[in-house]
């Protein structure tokens, strides 16, 4: 059994970054793209906390911290933008919300 | 640990995104409840206890909640499953898959110990090594609540207006949903 280092918990957090880029990429749902980059965050934490715990310094979690708080205050409005936007147009998948093509 | 711990985080992860049996977006929230648990997880292995509680009460708890709820009011009915035009999955997949390939290669060129110390000279190597050796210099870091407490609120060099405005920014959020959400947009 081997010690995790600091390039395993980045490997870890550079795959939670690439699912959350391909949902944002391949996923038509608004909802789930939405998850999707909550995920893509979640995944800076954990690179953020990592750097933070082998390089003896806390201020990368002071950093996690603040994200957190940003990123619950992005959700709120986010959504309430997505149920808005579900209001006029009846629909929450993103090829349905092409008004702003050319 | 940490192995079970990482290996449910992408698990989970990859069943929000693409999950075989179902589209439903509930599914895909209750994956994403495991995703935000099994990191809360690897936050306690790296001592960072605070963050982990933080990390369950406001992903797992607040965010997780939210989310549900916006589901059930849209009321998004089972959509007849539009077939995801291949085109753009199989770019999308292969970008990624781009992506992680060299930010895999760079962690591993970069953390390799004797690459670090035959390329790079003078402060870089030593700070490298202190950053690959972990904590042989300052003792175990903890982020327990009173550590972070104190670098927050520190006299020296806190974090004290970072936060006053992070209050402001929660604020407007606040104001800002309570408007987005009234009957009649204008």
């Amino acid at each position: 059994m081997i010690e995790p280092t600091l390039s395993h918990y980045l490997l870890v957090s550079g795959a939670l970054f690439s699912i959350g880029l391909l949902g944002v990429i391949v996923r038509r749902n608004l909802l789930i793209i939405y998850m999707s980059l909550e995920l893509m965050l979640n995944s800076a934490n954990v690179a953020l906390v990592a750097m933070s715990r082998f390089n003896g310094n806390l201020d990368g979690q002071v950093m996690v911290f603040f994200i957190i708080t940003v990123a619950a205050a992005e959700v709120a409005v986010g959504l309430a933008l997505i149920v808005a936007l579900y209001r006029k147009r009846q629909t929450t998948e993103v090829e349905d919300l092409a008004s702003m093509k050319l | 640990m940490f192995n079970i711990f990482a290996v449910l985080a992408v698990l989970s992860a990859l069943l929000v995104v693409v999950n075989p049996l179902s589209r439903n977006p509930v599914t895909s929230a209750m994956f994403l409840v495991t995703t935000m648990i099994s990191i809360s997880g690897l936050f306690v292995l790296l001592n960072a206890y605070f963050l982990a509680a933080v990390q369950i009460l406001v992903y797992a708890g607040a965010v997780m909640v939210l989310f549900l709820f916006v589901i059930m009011l849209l009321d998004v009915e089972e959509t007849a499953r539009r077939k995801l035009r291949i085109v753009s999955l199989t770019m999308g997949l292969l970008s990624v898959a781009a992506l992680f390939g060299v930010y895999k290669s760079s962690i591993e060129t970069t953390y390799e110990k004797d690459v670090v110390s035959s390329q790079i000279d003078g402060f870089w190597s030593e700070h490298f090594e202190s950053i690959s050796s972990g904590e042989k210099e300052s003792g175990v870091t903890v982020g327990s609540t009173q550590a972070l407490g104190h670098e927050l609120f520190s006299n020296v060099n806190g974090f004290i207006l970072p936060f006053e405005i992070v209050s402001i920014l929660l604020l407007v959020a606040m104001i800002g949903v309570i408007l987005l959400s009234k009957k009649e947009l204008k």
